[in-house]
């Protein structure tokens, strides 16, 4: 197709202006934590490691961290042993309502998280269950198990069913075909699947908010309750940093582990 | 799978039964009396129903900002940039979708901080010497912000999809580069469109914390969701829900007509 050099530079332009426009704002958090200042003031005020150096000290923020990960790694390992039987089962056999519950797995992510933090919060209280760190990974596990489903199952339909087929009639029985063929082709969708589920969980505010009761904080909880208060402030840039910084490597990981998108599996 | 079918459908058909309930004076739960009274107050109340077109306005501004960034963007990265800046630059719109939800709404407030008795004002006001502030505008540009990797996505590989022979062969017949835009992409690409502008839809209408960073005064419906819940009237939050639920029902099956599915 004929484009005028002007459209072509245009285009460039836009692009380029959306990724400033991306990382501008990561890159003045990263700025301001090292500001002497306790506030959002631009241009910082003058260099200082004061926060970062202090940050430990801050007990209710190392608490919320250590809470955000236990709950993550929980909600990640269940999800991923739910997710990926879900999308084994769905992927293998066809039922009644097949179509329906594929349209149910999409739910969770298609309805506004308070939608389900509502009803979930709703449903423990109706039925007795204390709101607090179970009812929190129940409440995370739900999201988690989708992202698990949609990335495996996404691997499962590339794989030829005629692999299956080859490996039954060279005498492998359904158990040894799974180990053999199957889960060597879905192994790094569902590697894939736990750290976007991890992410999930770690990131998440809204479901949280809704299903923990008081005395349970996560990170993303305690940047919420604290940004509006100019003596931690500084402290949530530093938090904010930190975790920009920690999911590089981990952002990273999963790009290499998820597909490309026009390759052809076997 | 039974996870998904009981705890989860079966909390939304709870929670859609519970606006039914009344309340408790008392404690502010839910009694098991059924009543219309609170459908009655969250349809007919005028300021209600200003609020859901507030939030539906939102939403569908965001939604139309994502897509009018989106497809240049992507229409750039997925057939003008060279191969090894383009696989770059895809990794780099999709870096901040990691960075975490509140570190990014967070960071925006840095950008639109109006000033205050703590300080003199963010970046915005400081370099341009114009911000703002926090209020509706500020919600749309954060919400927009946080979202856009959800529509490029889909929208980028819905370029990926578009053969260049087809481009190629819409102008060999004579069509200018806006008619091959219009006749030719446009057609092909209204699936990956509508599956990302789910994503952007939903997120917006349902979001009450990005209000709270950056929108000053301003509210939208899942702020009086909050609010109603912890009042504590939770027949009544129950009652709000269904207007984000019937809402997005409606849009998931308009999107679904347009094959938003066959992209998810």
């Amino acid at each position: 197709m004929q484009i005028s050099m002007r459209s072509r530079f245009a285009l460039r332009v836009t692009t380029y202006g959306v990724l400033i426009f991306l990382y501008l704002p990561l890159f003045l958090i990263f700025v301001l934590s090292f500001n002497t200042a306790n506030s959002l003031t631009w241009p910082p005020r003058g260099f200082s490691t004061r926060w970062w150096s202090t940050f430990l000290d801050v007990e209710s923020a190392r608490e919320a961290l250590i809470s955000s990960t236990r709950l993550a790694l929980i909600a990640m390992v269940v999800s991923v042993v739910l997710g990926s039987m879900l999308s084994f089962a769905l992927q293998r056999f066809e039922f009644f309502g097949k179509n329906s519950l594929s349209f149910l797995a999409v739910l969770p992510i298609a309805l506004p998280g308070i939608v389900t933090g509502v009803a979930l919060r709703n449903t423990f209280v109706r039925f007795g269950l204390d709101l607090g760190f179970i009812s929190v990974i129940a409440g995370h596990t739900t999201f988690c198990i989708v992202v698990v489903y949609n990335n495996v199952v996404a691997r499962l339909r590339r794989i030829s069913p005629n692999l299956r087929e080859a490996s039954a009639d060279l005498g492998a029985n359904s158990l040894q075909t799974f180990r053999l063929i199957t889960w060597p082709l879905v192994r790094s969708s569902v590697f894939a699947g736990a750290i976007l589920a991890f992410a999930l969980s770690f990131d998440e505010v809204v479901v949280t908010t809704f299903t923990a009761g008081a005395g349970f904080q996560t990170l993303p909880q305690w940047i919420l309750n604290n940004f509006s208060r100019p003596n931690v402030l500084p402290y949530v840039t530093v938090v904010a940093t930190i975790v920009m910084i920690v999911s590089l490597p981990i952002a990273w990981l999963a790009q290499r582990l998820s597909d490309p998108p026009n390759d052809k599996l076997v | 799978m039974l996870w998904l079918l009981v705890v989860y459908v079966g909390s939304l058909v709870l929670l859609v039964v519970s606006a039914f309930f009344g309340r408790d004076e008392f404690t502010g739960k839910a009694t098991t009396e059924l009543t219309l009274g609170n459908l009655d107050e969250v349809i007919t109340e005028n300021a209600y129903q200003m609020l859901v077109l507030r939030s539906v306005g939102v939403a569908s501004a965001v939604t139309l900002i994502c897509f009018a960034l989106s497809l240049p963007v992507g229409f750039y990265i997925s057939k003008l940039a060279k191969s090894w800046t383009k696989r770059g630059l895809v990794v780099a719109i999709l870096l901040p979708l990691w960075a975490g939800y509140l570190v990014k709404a967070f960071a925006l407030r840095a950008i639109f901080e109006p000033g205050s008795e703590f300080g003199t004002g963010g970046f915005l006001k400081n370099t341009i010497g114009w911000s703002p502030g926090f209020g509706y505008l500020s919600v749309i540009v954060t919400l927009a912000y946080l979202w856009f990797p959800y529509m490029f996505l889909p929208i980028y590989a819905g370029f990926e999809r578009l053969p260049e022979s087809l481009l190629d062969a819409s102008s060999d017949l004579g069509a200018g580069s806006i008619r091959t835009f219009f006749s030719v992409m446009m057609p092909m690409l209204v699936p990956s469109i509508a599956a990302g502008s789910i994503f952007t839809f939903s997120l917006s209408l349902g979001d009450y914390i990005t209000v709270k960073i950056v929108g000053g005064k301003s509210q939208m419906i899942g702020n009086i969701i909050e609010r109603t819940l912890l009042a504590p009237n939770q027949p009544l939050a129950a009652a709000f829900t269904l207007w984000p639920i019937s809402i997005m029902v409606v849009y998931l099956i308009v999107m679904a007509r347009l094959g938003a599915f066959k992209n998810l």
